[in-house]
């Protein structure tokens, strides 16, 4: 393992953490529009204004605002939301859970998925059936999240209703759970009817969060097998007596998941992102769901901690799949 | 005798160009044949279409191409691949890019040896340890544990070459396999496929485009040029008496310990136009021919 | 001296026939669809059938004529407010074509231009220029439009700035790229040689070597602007008042999914073609301009 490299990338986390807290910072500052106008009523006095302002400490001069957010934001007080009227922190802690749950599931939808489109490409390599292949795969590309949302939100939630279309389970199951990880907790305890009913309502988010992230692996995965497939080590197992499918399996696809995952693995951001509208059109109770109305009423606290969340989990992401890439390429091993 | 290998009157296109025109040679069991020849005459090609790894676009016009008396050409798709790896093997020409990258020696070998031989994975693990010492691999229970990346080039052609014995096959063709190397691991290459085929006694095709390679190890050589056979017959005949003045010119370029180097003359251009003229008269002979 | 001409290699003809057939199927399709969407757009207040503003509450909600209650005065039905969905639609492509046209090519030259300082200037200028544009692609763009739309307020020039603001960036990297490789080519040092200005390599030879890229760009983000248009309505921050878009009839619409899904249903059909036809025309494009560039 490339000790030096992960170590060097681990130190230079807080510091791009810190730029993008100054950023968004001072951004929310610096533009016009403040929470307090958002939330007064007609006819508040100018001196409820300045009592509010004071109250949340807008009345301090920027750097002083800075100093004191990061002095809570160590002892882990993100401060209180100005629109929802409950700490950041715990706020953030009920609702990533459910992003979590919903982003792990599409992940593995997406990977099967653009696998198995990638699969069928390759086999039908050079025959006329490819270019259908290539086809559908483009226009799942072209779609992009949201509007996948509101195409399954209509087909299997309202013309052929099938499924829930908003909220994360149906309000009148009795839950029962310690965490608000409610999937994989009820998946752990064998509860499997209530799996049933939380996946009802994820499947459709879910989907449509999968679906872009899995055209872009499949269109990926097949062009990298494709050009492992023309290696002379590929051609040489020919020669050996293997099946096609057998070298597909075994010789080619462990050298084509290499750039697959690398350049691939980063877009799993796309899917973080995605989650601020899809979850808004299927009323699902995560944190993206949180961020628009954290947006209109320009609620400071909660944007800003919405915003370190999403930066922190980015970061991860690259972290991680530069972790396996290194994992899968032994070339990349040894300095 | 059956022979190991006979190739009758192969012709094969690839899209306009003819790239085999009507090419018979036979390789006899234990006997080991060079096909000499400049890139482009085809020597590659033939190979392929031995092991039926012709490009996808390539057509087989017309020929036989038959092992120990079994039709190549017609045989099913299942029967030809239990022969291919077993009984007819291949060292391919560039050692740095015909091991997987990303699989480790140990699990390349073994996983021959258990596809056609259908050994345990330890039994496996044993035999390609073997086949290591075979080929002069010093420490070869460390080897296989590596990867292609951690091994010299030289070192790798040797493990290509032990895998093209491991099965103990009665056909071996050698794809310029010495064309990637320097001089000093060259000989080393040489002696090793020397002294594996007499051990196995495997017939050997060896494809190259050095006179010298073939003066060495070759017992008999079959000269090629633009899909054609322009001269055969034992290799000691042919050096020293060539009849074609192709093979002659070949000759005079190759670089010798014994002539100086002031006397290599470069293969004469009107020679080869000449040739190239000849085949493409064949062409449009057997086109004109009514079928 | 001044006789000296120096041709880059892209200004060799390009066979018109030869162009049309490498664009193959995807141009014909992409083109066409570009072609109804733009026709659509120009002959509005001739194609529709009511004014899309006129509001009828005795005829809400109804759907389209061939389902049972329609009524064939209104083709595809009416929204809550009694408002022809069909004419309707037919102004939003008006709105997205005009929003599309602006903002892919106000974006389009300013990430031209930065994208041609950096790749030609290099050194610190390329620096910023490049740590720019890598700052500003960590931020995801659709927080980063809605950021921008709620900042500025509702509105026709919040949507376009919005969309140049999250999007410039796609120009600025391509033609950074293609500028350097242009640059290394002979036919530049070439024009070095003699004495050309910076600027005028820039216009003469490197400017038209980018166009069949930039034409391709373009159609990617017409595509691109329109379904930013439709995330910010669906926010509730776009074009204001009663300007119709698809992107407001498609939040409306899913209010009322259960009652009237037809009122969500076409306006997503019409992004969806649109969008489809300009990436279909973008690809053809690229391939018939120039079969030798990547993308």
């Amino acid at each position: 393992m490339r000790w030096g490299e992960i170590i060097r990338r681990l130190v230079l986390v807080p510091p791009t953490l810190f730029g993008v807290a100054v950023i968004v910072f001072v951004l929310l500052r610096v533009v016009p529009g403040d929470p307090i106008s958002m939330m007064i009523s007609p006819g508040a006095s100018e001196a409820d204004i300045a009592r509010l302002r004071a109250l949340y400490g807008l009345d301090q001069p920027i750097l002083h605002q800075f100093v004191a957010w990061l002095g809570q934001v160590g002892i882990g007080d993100f401060g209180r939301s100005i629109s929802v009227r409950q700490s950041v922190f715990d706020l953030l802690l009920m609702r990533l859970p459910a992003t979590l749950e919903l982003v792990l599931l599409a992940t593995v939808i997406a990977l099967v998925i653009g696998g198995l489109a990638a699969l069928t490409g390759i086999l039908l390599r050079g025959r006329r059936a490819e270019w259908a292949v290539d086809g559908g795969v483009g226009v799942l590309l072209a779609i992009p999240d949201f509007l996948w949302a509101l195409i399954l939100l209509l087909l299997f939630g309202v013309l052929v209703p099938l499924l829930p279309i908003s909220g994360r389970t149906d309000p009148q199951i009795d839950l029962d759970l310690h965490s608000n990880f409610y999937l994989i907790e009820s998946l752990v305890r064998g509860r499997f009817d209530t799996v049933a009913a939380l996946l009802h309502h994820m499947i459709l988010p879910a989907l449509a969060l999968a679906l872009p992230f899995a055209a872009i692996i499949a269109r990926l995965l097949k062009a990298s097998l494709a050009e492992a497939e023309d290696q002379d080590y590929a051609q040489v197992a020919r020669a050996r007596g293997y099946s096609r499918p057998s070298i597909l399996l075994h010789e080619v696809f462990p050298n084509a998941l290499i750039p697959t995952v690398a350049l691939g693995g980063v877009q799993i951001t796309l899917l973080l992102g995605g989650t601020v509208l899809v979850e808004r059109i299927f009323s699902y109770e995560g944190i993206g769901n949180m961020a628009i109305d954290a947006v209109i009423n320009r609620d400071f606290p909660l944007i800003q901690g919405l915003v370190l969340t999403f930066a922190v989990m980015f970061i991860a992401l690259n972290l991680v799949v530069d972790f396996v890439v290194t994992l899968l390429d032994p070339r990349l091993r040894h300095g | 005798m059956t022979a190991t290998l006979a190739i009758e009157n192969l012709k094969v296109a690839i899209g306009d160009s003819n790239v085999l025109r009507g090419v018979s040679l036979d390789v006899q069991p234990g006997e080991v044949r060079g096909l000499v020849g400049e890139s482009g005459a085809g020597k590659s090609m033939l190979g392929r279409a031995v092991l039926g790894l012709l490009p996808a676009n390539a057509v087989i016009a017309s020929g036989r191409i038959t092992f120990e008396g079994r039709d190549l050409l017609a045989m099913r798709e299942t029967e030809r691949r239990d022969l291919l790896g077993r009984r007819i093997a291949l060292i391919p020409q560039d050692p740095m890019t015909s091991l997987n990258p990303v699989k480790r020696v140990g699990s390349q070998i073994g996983s021959l040896l258990r596809h056609h031989l259908s050994l345990s994975k330890r039994a496996a693990l044993t035999r390609a340890a073997e086949l290591l010492t075979e080929v002069a691999i010093r420490e070869p229970e460390r080897v296989l544990s590596l990867y292609p990346h951690e091994i010299s080039g030289g070192m790798r052609q040797r493990v290509l070459i032990a895998m093209a014995f491991a099965c103990d096959p009665s056909l071996v063709i050698a794809d310029e396999p010495t064309t990637a190397l320097d001089v000093t691991v060259q000989r080393q290459v040489l002696q090793l496929v020397e002294r594996l085929r007499l051990r196995y006694g495997s017939a050997v095709l060896f494809i190259t485009h050095d006179l010298g390679v073939v003066a060495k190890i070759c017992r008999t050589m079959t000269v090629l040029h633009a899909g054609r056979v322009l001269e055969e017959g034992e290799t000691a005949e042919v050096l020293v008496r060539p009849h074609h003045a192709y093979t002659r010119a070949l000759l005079a370029a190759t670089p010798r310990a014994d002539r100086p180097a002031e006397a290599l003359r470069p293969v004469p251009p009107a020679l080869i136009e000449q040739l190239w003229s000849d085949a493409r008269k064949l062409d449009s002979m057997s086109v004109a021919r009514p079928a | 001296m001044a006789d000296i001409a120096i041709t880059s290699p892209a200004k060799s003809p390009s066979h018109l026939g030869a162009g049309l057939k490498r664009g193959g199927a995807r141009l014909w399709v992409g083109a066409a669809l570009v072609a109804i969407l733009v026709l659509v757009a120009l002959f509005a207040p001739v194609l529709a059938p009511h004014d899309p503003l006129e509001q009828d509450l005795l005829s809400a909600q109804l759907p389209p004529a061939w389902m049972q209650g329609g009524d064939p005065a209104y083709f595809l039905g009416t929204d809550s407010l009694g408002r022809c969905v069909l004419s309707r639609l037919i102004y939003s492509a008006r709105t997205a074509v005009i929003v599309a046209l602006i903002a892919a090519s106000l974006a389009a030259l300013i990430g031209v231009a930065l994208g041609l300082f950096a790749g030609s200037f290099g050194g610190w200028v390329d620096q910023v220029i490049s740590r720019l544009i890598d700052v500003w692609m960590a931020f995801p763009p659709v927080l980063l439009s809605i950021v921008l739309a709620a900042v500025i307020g509702a509105g026709l020039t919040s949507v376009i700035v919005a969309i140049v603001v999250v999007d410039w960036t796609r120009f600025a990297r391509v033609v950074r790229a293609e500028t350097m490789v242009q640059l290394t080519r002979d036919y530049a040092a070439a024009a070095r040689a003699i004495g050309l200005s910076r600027a005028k390599i820039l216009r003469l030879e490197i400017l038209p070597n980018l166009v069949p890229l930039l034409v391709t760009l373009l159609a990617v983000e017409m595509g691109i602007a329109i379904l930013v248009e439709v995330i910010l309505s669906f926010v509730g921050i776009s074009v204001s008042g009663d300007t119709p878009t698809w992107g407001s009839m498609i939040a409306e619409g899913r209010q009322i999914v259960y009652q009237a899904p037809w009122i969500m249903a076409f306006p997503i059909g019409c992004i969806i073609a649109s969008v489809i036809g300009l990436n279909l025309l973008g690809d053809g494009l690229r391939l018939a301009l120039d079969p030798v560039q990547r993308s």
